[in-house]
């Protein structure tokens, strides 16, 4: 059976007005049915696309977004509830610290294959990072759980989100700068070899 | 229900077979490679960004022969306008061909520019250097670059293939890790896939797909939909029926409203709904995969072990759905698509619109990642056929998460039956395998078919079952079915279905998933038997000196001989060579088995010959592994009458971050062996791997394919 998003299947379709929506810290008015979710709008009136449509469902995380600072799936949240509310996608984070240090990290670990994930993941680790300094590695999987990768990128997503809360500790000068990615995680169980570290390394690992 | 021979759209345009695996022959340097004043080059390839980095591989290849630095290559969206038709991205096979291609191309751009310097200053070509594009005499004086050198028409000549390429002990841009071309763009969430095109006066399309395959549409009732203001045009051709609309939720709306006034007529078919049951000895095509035939063996055979191996259907289940952009400008459409191919693309759509392939331009813009023939040829013919009733107005279709499960092909079902005979130590020495299963091949194309989804509604005619690509391009369910090992007397079979309840098509690795799955878990049994550690059992059997070395990499990096198994833990290791003549891969994996299967780590040794970009390879092959170990835990398309009932992530569970192995990648390096395929080596491996670790934990063996809890319940119950 076809399962299609609520919205979509409604009845009666509420007529038209002018939604106000806070994104990015401006103001924005949309003429559009109250129950449009947020995503078509952010993606085709104000021009942000690095927020994606995966599945309409807020099952993936493609889409995800800040909804007054929580990480929120955009494409099933109707326009009338982010209005009143502060969003911020994944370009209005483009100034923020975390972020800047999440976008280094994950260039320096090429941290995607093809990318299409990619923004929800930053959004949400981004979130993650302004709340917990010094995640461990099971701390940002479960972050990420609501974010769906098909490609296999996960174990670059993860290191490279640890890595960049380290550098975000030591750019603060916090406690735990000096732990290095992935000392806390199943990564170094006992089984891990030294040959298997310098095989790591013989790939380049892109550092 | 997909029934043989049932509607072959007609075609006033036969649609030709994709070109073979390219050298360059045939074409002109200048289609390959553009020189600018300005200092860059263009290069035009015939494949695409999929998501694999394989264009910066193509890139490096062009910057090592040339002697440029590679941050001057620019590699231009392959498209039906310009550029070599190379036929489709797939099977492993961009570096071995297209690399060729591109090497060859490149070293002859070089050559050609180095005899104009040779010609007007009387040195021979062989005294002059390049570095970075600028030409010097073995004094060190600069004698010309390539950025002024180059005139109109000088590189309108033809590949001859005859310029010797770079020696690899020279190579300084092949064989390092160069970050991807792409990343930068993506990570800043910039409009990067072809779901983020916005063309002036785009409008927004979507298509209403019937309720089952066999469902056909009787009547609609389009005036609701129509009155939408928002809506511009309602298209139904035979079963097929769509909305434009000027914005994209009112077009979801419309195509909800469309589908309540749809009156559908639905045969009672599709009353199976587990494939692997009703899978051997139904009516198949067997092809002889391979037959070595040794009289004497059988008088050495003291046992014969026959087992069976199933896995259910996989879908592709990629996080972005199918996505293209057409638009209409008189009799002639340009369509923006995600396809693996737009050449063959280019040719179905032309066939199914009725038009000249002249008519029909295809450009490549990347979509979301892509591991095989998924929905991306066919939501391209969607947006064309619905651009056609809004001409001069770009229209883009996207696919609902619902359709893109229920409507791209899937990779089939498949089973997989092995009889061994033994000898009295426990050695090999006869194997019969017979893999049974749906084609792998519906793509654009295949048996003189379009291929396309909505063409077939369109006509209202079933779709026709996928066939098998040939054997010599590496078959579809005989892939990977000849064991690697010593065998005195082989017999190997292929049994491609006729008819299929789901439509099927290639998905990574293709049927070389359960092939290599059934003869590594068959040969791990046996190692058992014969009181063998299964690493020296494997070894001992293993004619291919390389594949005995990358096997020994991998259990040396896993420390396999000290290994500690004990409950729940379980060690399994696994080794196969993608196609038989690409990459080889050996994998060691270790399980925690308490409710659920956990797979911990995987230690993945590949021997790729040269490798081009080791940190790239290396992303691949995390990558499969991980893909790979979600297809063996948790995949399977669930079937019920009306076809595909696991229609979202709920219904079709994918490995999440919390769940994943740590992945451990050994390259053997060969820095002078010619490139060998990567992206489909370790599906297979991974897979065996993983069920022999988990057989090592439980004492028991599980054959059929996701290693739920409730199979492996199943499995010891019955022990």
């Amino acid at each position: 059976m076809t399962a299609a998003p609520g919205w979509a299947t409604a009845q009666s379709l509420p007529a038209p007005e002018v939604v106000r929506l806070r994104v990015n810290g401006r103001d924005h008015e949309v003429t559009c049915r109250s129950d449009t979710p947020l995503l078509y709008l952010l993606r085709n009136d104000l021009d942000l696309r690095g927020s994606r449509f995966g599945c309409g469902l807020g099952q993936c995380g493609a889409c995800m977004v800040l909804l007054d600072g929580h990480p929120t799936p955009s494409c099933d949240l109707p326009a009338w509830a982010a209005a009143g509310h502060e969003v911020v996608t994944v370009e209005g984070l483009a100034d923020d610290e975390g972020m800047q240090a999440l976008q280094r990290s994950f260039l320096a670990h090429q941290a995607a294959q093809c990318g299409y994930c990619t923004s929800g993941i930053l959004v949400a680790a981004c979130a993650l990072l302004r709340a917990d300094p010094c995640p461990g590695r099971a701390t940002v999987a479960g972050a990420l759980e609501r974010n769906l990768c098909r490609c296999g990128s996960h174990g670059r997503v993860l290191r490279a989100t640890e890595e960049a809360a380290g550098s975000l500790r030591a750019a603060r000068g916090l406690p735990g700068a000096e732990r290095t990615a992935g000392t806390d995680g199943p990564a170094d169980r006992a089984t891990r070899s030294a040959d298997d570290r310098r095989s790591d390394d013989a790939t380049g690992a892109g550092r | 229900m997909v029934v043989p021979e049932a509607g072959a759209v007609p075609a006033e345009h036969p649609i030709r077979p994709a070109p073979g695996p390219g050298d360059g022959a045939g074409t002109l340097l200048s289609q390959w490679v553009e020189l600018r004043p300005e200092g860059r080059v263009l290069l035009r390839i015939g494949k695409v960004e999929l998501g694999q980095g394989i264009v910066t591989a193509l890139a490096q290849i062009a910057a090592e022969e040339l002697d440029v630095d590679w941050s001057r290559v620019e590699p231009v969206p392959a498209s039906t306008d310009a550029g070599p038709d190379e036929g489709l991205t797939a099977g492993s096979r961009s570096v071995m061909d297209s690399g060729g291609a591109v090497r060859t191309v490149c070293a002859e751009v070089r050559r050609l520019l180095l005899s104009v310097v040779s010609r007007r200053t009387g040195i021979p070509v062989g005294e002059l250097q390049v570095h970075d594009g600028a030409v010097r005499d073995a004094d060190g004086v600069a004698r010309g670059d390539y950025w002024s050198l180059v005139r109109p028409g000088l590189l309108d000549v033809a590949v001859t293939g005859t310029a010797p390429p770079k020696d690899p002990a020279r190579h300084t841009v092949v064989g390092r890790s160069v970050p991807r071309r792409d990343l930068e763009a993506k990570l800043a969430g910039a409009p990067a896939f072809v779901h983020d095109l916005a063309l002036p006066g785009q409008l927004f399309g979507r298509v209403v797909r019937p309720p089952s395959p066999v469902a056909r549409l009787v009547t609609v009732d389009d005036r609701p939909a129509r009155a939408l203001p928002a809506v511009l045009a309602v298209v139904r051709e035979g079963s097929f029926l769509g909305v434009v609309a000027d914005r994209e939720e009112e077009a979801v709306r419309a195509a909800e409203v469309l589908r309540r006034c749809a009156t559908w007529q639905e045969p009672d078919a599709c009353a199976e709904v587990d494939p692997v049951p009703e899978t051997v000895g139904r009516p198949a095509e067997e092809t002889a995969v391979e037959r070595r035939s040794d009289r004497s063996a059988g008088a050495r055979v003291a046992d014969v072990v026959r087992t069976a191996y199933s896995r259910q259907p996989l879908s592709h289940a990629s996080i972005g759905p199918g996505c293209a952009v057409a638009h209409w400008n008189g009799d002639q459409v340009s369509v923006w698509s995600h396809t693996q191919g737009v050449h063959p693309l280019r040719r179905a759509l032309a066939a199914c619109l009725r038009v000249d392939p002249d008519r029909v331009v295809v450009h490549h813009v990347p979509g979301a990642g892509c591991y095989g023939h998924n929905s991306a040829d066919d939501v391209a013919f969607d947006a064309a056929l619905l651009a056609r009733s809004v001409p001069g107005r770009p229209v883009q279709v996207v696919w609902s998460r619902d359709d893109e499960f229920a409507w791209e092909p899937v990779g089939p079902a498949m089973v997989v039956e092995v009889a061994v005979g033994v000898d009295d130590r426990g050695d090999l020495v006869t194997w019969r395998q017979d893999a049974w299963g749906a084609g792998h091949d519906s793509r654009p194309g295949f048996a003189g078919q379009p291929g396309l989804l909505g063409a077939w509604h369109a006509a209202d005619v079933a779709a026709v079952p996928a066939a098998d690509p040939p054997l010599a391009v590496g078959g579809g369910t005989g892939r990977n079915a000849t064991p690697p090992y010593d065998v005195a007397d082989l017999d190997v079979r292929a049994h491609r279905l006729l008819e299929t309840p789901v439509r099927t098509s290639a998905l990574r690795g293709l049927g070389a998933t359960m092939n290599v799955f059934a003869i590594e878990s068959a040969v791990d049994d046996l190692a058992r038997s014969a009181g063998a550690d299964p690493l020296d059992y494997r070894l001992r059997h293993l004619p291919d000196e390389r594949a005995r070395e990358v096997l020994q990499v991998a259990a040396d990096s896993a420390g396999w001989r000290s290994r500690r198994p004990g409950d729940p833990v379980g060690w399994g290791l696994a080794y196969s060579r993608y196609k038989g003549i690409c990459g080889h891969c050996a994998v060691v994996a270790r399980v925690e088995a308490v409710s659920e299967v956990r797979v911990t780590d995987l230690w993945v040794a590949v021997d790729v010959g040269q490798v081009i970009n080791p940190d790239g390879l290396a992303n691949q092959i995390e990558g499969g592994a991980i893909q790979a170990t979600s297809w063996v835990l948790r995949e399977q398309v669930v079937l019920d009458r009306h076809g595909v009932a696991s229609r979202d992530w709920d219904g079709y569970p994918v490995l999440r971050f919390p769940d994943v192995p740590e992945v451990h990648v050994r390259l053997v390096p060969r820095p002078a062996e010619p490139p060998l395929g990567a992206g489909e080596v370790t599906g297979g491996p991974v897979a065996a791997a993983v069920a022999n670790a988990l057989a090592d934990a439980l004492g028991v063996r599980v054959r059929d394919l996701p290693l739920t809890p409730e199979r492996v319940a199943a499995a010891i119950e019955s022990s």
